[in-house]
C-alpha cells in the first residue's frame, strides 16, 4: 500500500506532534508515522518545564518564542495536559551564585522578561521548605509546567482535524533512493517533504547526524501539594548539567499540578541503555535534600530514566538536512524540547511555507553544521 | 494490662493499649473511609501489612503515612481526609 502526502513526520514526541500541527493548519497533507506510542520516547520520560533559558542569544529567543506559545495555545490544552504557569525559581547557594542571579537578572530584564530577585528572607517566604542559609535566587514567574504527553497528544487530534494522519508502532525501516519512506510492513510513503523529529533516534533515518543521547534521572513523589509552588532549581545547574564530557547531578524539583513532586536531576554523556545507576540516584536525592532537608520525609512512587537529543553546540536542528533537501531536521533539542517545540514547529511550518518566520531561523538551521562553518562551532 | 494512650483521630480522642497501630484507632474512632482515591472513591485498610498503601492517613501533619504499620503514640494527631 501506498501513501502519498505533502509532509511525513518521522516521530510522535512533542516535536513532531508541533511540526504536525503546524504544517497541518497550514493546509498541507500531513502523515505522521512513529515506531512506537505517541510521546513514549523522550517526550514521556522528560519534566515538562516551559522555561526560558539564557545560554546564548538563541537560545534564549527560541526558549522565550516558545514560552509565547505555550502562553497562548494554555487555554486550548485538555485539563489533564496539567498546564500551570508556576514559575521558575533558580537558587543561590551562595555569593558568586548571587552574581549570576543579578547577571541574569539584567540578561532577562533587558530582553523584556520578568523575573524578580529575592535575598535569603525572599527566597524562604517563597519557599518555605528549602533550607535556610541560602542567599537568595530569581524569580521568573511566566515559566510554567506542562505534562509533555498528553499536550503532544492533543498537538496530533489538532493535526488530525486538518485532515494529518497518524500511524503508530509502525517503525521506518528506511528511505529509499528515490525519498520514498519505507515502512516495517513493507508499505511506503511518498512525501514531499519528510520532517525527521525522531529525537535521540533520529541519527537512524539520518545516518551521520551529530545528535547523541545524554541520559537523566528523575524520581517522582506521591502526591504533597504545596510542598514546593515553583519549578525550583539551583543555580549550580549552569556549572554542573552543562558540563558536555563528564556525569553530573543538580538539584531540580518540579512540582506538578496534582501536588506530586518530580525530582532531578542528572546528566549522562553516552550511557547507552536506560537502566538506573542506583548511585547516581542515590546522589540526586542526596543533592536534593541538601537544598529541601524534608525531602527525605516524602515517598517517592516511581523512578525512571530517558535520554536527551543532543547536538554539540545546544542547539536544536530546524530545517533541511545538508545532504538531502527533501529531508528535513526537528531533532537535537536535549533537555528543552518540551518548551521548544511549539517554536521549531512553528519555524518549520514557516519556512516549508515560505512565511516569514518571527525571530531568526539561521542560528538552529543544519547548514551551521557544514565543514568550514565555524561560526557555531 | 497494657498501659492506655490516647490520641486524636480527627480531633476526637481514641483510648487504645500501647502497640496498637494507628490503624486500629482509627477504625476505633468509627471511621469506615480512611482517604479517598483519587477519582474520590474511599479508602481503608486491606493488606495490614504496609504493602497496598490503602490505609494511608495524616499523622502529625505529615500525609501518606501508613496506619497500618505505625504505632500508636500519646498525643499523636491522626487525620482522616474527611
Amino acid at each position: 500500500m501506498n501513501t502519498t502526502c505533502d509532509i511525513a513526520v518521522i516521530g510522535a514526541g512533542i516535536v513532531g506532534s508541533s511540526c504536525a500541527a503546524e504544517c497541518a493548519a497550514g493546509g498541507l497533507k500531513v502523515l505522521v508515522i512513529d515506531r512506537g506510542p505517541v510521546g513514549g520516547g523522550t517526550t514521556g520520560s522528560s519534566m515538562g518545564h516551559i522555561v526560558v533559558m539564557d545560554d546564548s542569544e538563541a537560545q534564549f529567543a527560541l526558549t522565550s518564542y516558545s514560552r509565547r506559545l505555550w502562553a497562548e495555545l494554555a487555554e486550548r490544552l485538555p485539563e489533564q495536559a496539567d498546564y500551570k504557569v508556576s514559575g521558575t525559581l533558580w537558587i543561590a547557594a551562595d555569593d558568586e551564585e548571587m552574581q549570576e542571579v543579578h547577571r541574569k537578572q539584567k540578561f532577562y530584564s533587558e530582553r523584556g522578561i520578568k523575573v524578580e530577585v529575592l535575598d535569603a528572607a525572599g527566597i524562604a517566604k517563597c519557599e518555605p521548605n528549602l533550607r535556610k542559609n541560602l542567599a537568595g535566587g530569581l524569580r521568573v514567574p511566566d515559566d510554567a509546567v506542562v505534562y509533555p504527553p498528553v499536550a503532544a497528544n492533543f498537538m496530533l487530534e489538532q493535526a488530525k482535524t486538518k485532515g494529518a494522519e497518524v500511524r503508530t508502532g509502525v517503525k521506518v525501516e528506511s528511505i529509499s533512493t528515490q525519498g520514498d519512506i519505507v515502512l516495517a510492513d513493507t508499505s511506503r510513503v511518498s512525501a514531499g517533504i519528510i520532517i525527521n523529529a525522531a529525537g535521540c533516534w533520529s541519527p537512524d533515518i539520518t545516518p551521520g547526524l551529530p545528535v547523541f543521547r545524554r541520559k537523566g534521572h528523575l524520581v517522582i513523589t506521591d502526591r504533597y501539594p504545596g510542598f514546593l509552588t515553583h519549578q525550583t532549581i539551583e543555580l549550580g545547574y549552569l556549572k554542573s548539567a552543562h558540563s558536555v564530557t563528564s556525569d553530573s547531578i543538580a538539584f531540580n524539583i518540579h512540582p506538578r499540578k496534582n501536588g506530586q513532586m518530580l525530582i532531578g536531576s542528572s546528566r549522562q554523556a553516552d550511557a547507552g541503555d536506560t537502566t538506573i545507576d542506583p548511585d547516581l540516584l542515590r546522589r540526586m536525592l542526596i543533592r536534593a535534600g541538601e537544598y529541601v532537608p524534608s525531602i527525605n520525609r516524602l515517598s517517592a512512587i516511581r523512578a525512571w530514566t530517558g535520554h536527551r537529543p543532543a547536538t554539540p553546540d545546544k542547539l536544536p536542528l530546524i530545517g533541511p538536512s545538508l545532504e538531502n533537501q527533501k529531508i528535513w531536521l526537528a531533532t537535537g533539542h536535549e533537555g528543552l524540547g518540551i518548551t521548544t517545540s511549539l517554536g521549531t514547529g512553528r519555524i518549520l511550518a514557516d519556512l516549508i511555507l515560505k512565511r516569514p518566520t518571527a525571530i531568526p531561523a539561521a542560528p538552529y538551521s543544519p547548514a551551521r553544521l557544514a565543514k568550514g562553518d565555524s561560526r557555531h562551532g | 494490662m497494657a498501659e492506655e494512650i490516647t490520641l486524636k483521630v480527627d480531633g476526637q480522642p481514641v483510648k487504645v493499649p500501647a502497640g496498637t497501630v494507628v490503624a486500629v484507632a482509627v477504625a476505633k474512632a468509627g471511621k469506615t473511609s480512611f482517604r479517598h482515591s483519587v477519582t474520590g472513591q474511599p479508602r481503608a485498610p486491606l493488606c495490614g501489612m504496609g504493602i497496598c498503601f490503602e490505609c494511608r492517613v495524616t499523622i502529625n501533619g505529615q500525609p501518606h503515612c501508613r496506619s497500618c504499620n505505625t504505632v500508636c503514640e500519646e498525643g499523636m494527631e491522626v487525620l482522616t481526609d474527611e
